[in-house]
């Protein structure tokens, strides 16, 4: 194989893909056969809902370039009607049937909200779109704790729906899968390129007849969907889900895994969601300094894409680089430098 | 008929907070056209810094009150120079990151040094309460208003009638231009960080004094709310911002005597989100072009 066919299979979504296939195929393996610690099952659905809530918040930060701090309140909403649903199927259907169904009906319930606060979208960009999404997922949380059918303050009972990570799993991946697929294909459609004309220049896209309004509108739905049917997988994985839990914190924390993965990035999305959920658990000790250490990324993540410094360097190390830097045949100059 | 007045008169005292907040919000956004979402949070430090000043330092209240405004200027210059400084020709998203990575720094910092249970807030003002007939006006309310109306006063014509003043409004008008007059562009954007987070630090001593309770959390909400007040009144206007926190304040009290405690923040967002639809520019705020 020629260097150049390497470096074009490690760019390509197709390497992606399969190391997500691998990976899940991996983790399922060692859960069916009973060798994964509790542990370890019981993060792999909240790592996946995380999974799909950075790729599908991504779309909107890193794609379109607009700030979303409503994305927890997307994930409540799908998660509050998907279960109620499963809640009310529980007695008729079996799992295999009732988590699709009530994972597309909360995603689509989502979608409504997403096109209902992608509204004012309309006329609005930057900080005001960022401080209406905000507003928009406090006034969600506000509504589901004073609802009556969803619980209120003391959350819903979702006991009846609970299911373990082995019967989880599979739809888990399966949604991964569709997100990650579907954001890869956007990304280089029609679609996603006037998306990103969007980000680059709005006036520009504007007058070269792409329609801003419509692509917004777009975005904020799908993105919507895909939090909603992770909302929904993440609340059959408790026995009990309250609406506080989806707050301005949690939208946060999936900003930070977009930020630190790389804003329009996939793949960054889905190693640093991956990253950030097992850390805590990995380093007791760290859960303390966890939102701490997750402000200063942010901080310092955006001051060093600031710096012209850092950008350079961070051309060179690259994956094809790296790959380069690996197979690379010893020169005396270079095996020198190395010592 | 008392009731209606009694809380018209604490709607206007949470108001006056609001706009004391909003005055910052606006003056940042008006100058370096930036959102600092740390603003908030500046209140929280603020109230912290009168709390350690009064029960573990011993301070009398006026100088506790002091200090908290003098802690509160150094840490929104800190904050001006460190973190938004070097972005000046950033994105306007990485700016916003930027900020709300500083808010999150400052709520976690609090959270580790002073834990995460509500302390109480130091008695600095003991002024007797007012009776007006029926209606009872306690001494923190009268303080708070009348400083607020003072504040706002010596603001305006601090920004209308000094040289300094000129110059803020110079740079906020067209930044280019007003170098070239010979401006410093980024001193007048710490001058008005330190304006406004002495702003903040004066509302974190009446919000401490009327709320009682502090927490780490304690900025983000009236932050977030005085931010709608800023854009309700049109942001970067300084009489808006006045106006917008008083209505604001209005808006919250009103609905949560009359209508309901739990749907007050609900019907304060859907004012924002109504405002911002439906007239993004504010009830004082001017139109702005956009440049091709």
């Amino acid at each position: 194989m020629s260097k150049l066919r390497i470096r074009n299979l490690l760019n390509k979504n197709g390497l992606t893909l399969a190391a997500l296939v691998i990976a899940y195929a991996v983790v399922g393996i060692l859960v069916y056969t009973n060798h994964a610690s509790r542990q370890m099952s019981n993060m792999l659905i909240s790592i996946s809902a995380y999974i799909v809530m950075a790729v599908s918040l991504n779309l909107v930060v890193g794609l379109l370039g607009e700030l979303s701090l409503g994305h927890a309140g997307f994930m409540s909403v799908g998660l509050f009607s998907g279960c109620l649903l499963s809640i009310a199927l529980s007695g008729g259907l079996p799992l295999a049937l009732r988590l699709p169904l009530s994972m597309l009906v909360g995603g689509l319930v989502a979608a409504v909200f997403g096109f209902i606060i992608g509204l004012p979208a309309l006329r609005l960009k930057g900080d005001y779109l960022a401080i209406v999404t905000l507003a928009c997922g406090e006034i969600i949380k506000n509504l589901i704790t004073n609802l009556k059918f969803t619980g209120g303050a003391l959350g819903l009972n979702t006991g009846s729906i609970y299911s373990n990570t082995k019967d989880l799993l599979p739809f888990a991946f399966v949604l991964v899968l569709i997100t990650v697929i579907v954001m890869m294909n956007l990304k280089s459609s029609r679609y996603g390129r006037a998306i990103m004309a969007i980000r680059d220049n709005r006036i520009a896209a504007e007058s070269t007849g792409i329609n801003v309004t419509y692509f917004k509108l777009i975005v904020f739905m799908i993105a919507a969907f895909f939090a909603g049917a992770a909302g929904c997988l993440y609340g059959h994985s408790f026995a009990n889900v309250k609406p506080a839990t989806f707050d301005y914190n949690m939208s946060i924390e999936i900003l930070v895994i977009v930020v630190l993965g790389g804003m329009g990035s996939v793949r960054g999305s889905i190693i640093a969601a991956i990253l950030l959920q097992m850390l805590p658990e990995v380093l007791r000790d760290f859960s303390d300094f966890r939102m701490l250490a997750y402000s200063v990324l942010l901080i310092a993540i955006m001051l060093l894409n600031a710096s012209p410094r850092f950008a350079e360097l961070k051309g060179r190390i690259s994956l094809p680089n790296l790959f380069r830097f690996l197979t690379r045949k010893p020169s005396r100059k270079e095996a020198s430098a190395d010592e | 008929m008392t009731h209606f007045i009694q809380t018209l008169i604490s709607s206007l005292s949470l108001g006056s907070i609001y706009a004391l907040i909003a005055l910052g919000y606006t003056m940042v956004y008006g100058i370096a056209k930036m959102l600092n979402f740390a603003h908030g949070d500046i209140i929280m430090v603020g109230a912290y810094t009168v709390i350690v000043a009064a029960f573990q330092l011993g301070m009398p209240p006026l100088v506790a009150a002091l200090m908290s405004i003098v802690v509160c200027v150094l840490l929104g210059v800190l904050i001006e120079r460190l973190a938004y400084k070097p972005l000046r020709q950033a994105p306007p998203l990485s700016v916003l990151i930027t900020a709300i990575g500083v808010s999150y720094l400052l709520q976690n910092l609090a959270l580790l040094l002073f834990g995460s249970e509500q302390k109480a807030f130091p008695t600095l003002i003991t002024l007797p309460e007012l009776h007006l007939g029926a209606v009872v006006i306690d001494g923190i309310t009268l303080v708070t208003l009348a400083a607020t109306a003072v504040i706002m006063v010596g603001l305006t014509l601090f920004i209308n009638k000094t040289r300094v003043g000129k110059a803020l409004r110079a740079v906020s008008e067209d930044k280019e231009a007003a170098e070239l007059m010979g401006i410093s562009t980024n001193k007048t954007i710490t001058l008005t960080f330190a304006i406004g987070s002495a702003l903040a630090a004066v509302a974190s001593i009446f919000y401490g004094a009327t709320y009682i309770y502090i927490k780490p959390t304690t900025g983000a909400m009236p932050g977030i709310k005085a931010f709608t007040a800023a854009v309700f009144g049109g942001i970067g206007s300084i009489p808006g911002a006045m106006l917008g926190g008083i209505l604001l304040g209005m808006i919250e009290q009103f609905s949560k005597t009359y209508i309901s405690t739990l749907w007050s923040d609900a019907i304060v967002f859907g004012v924002l989100v109504l405002i911002l639809v439906v007239k993004p520019t504010g009830l004082l705020g001017r139109q702005i072009k956009e440049k091709v």
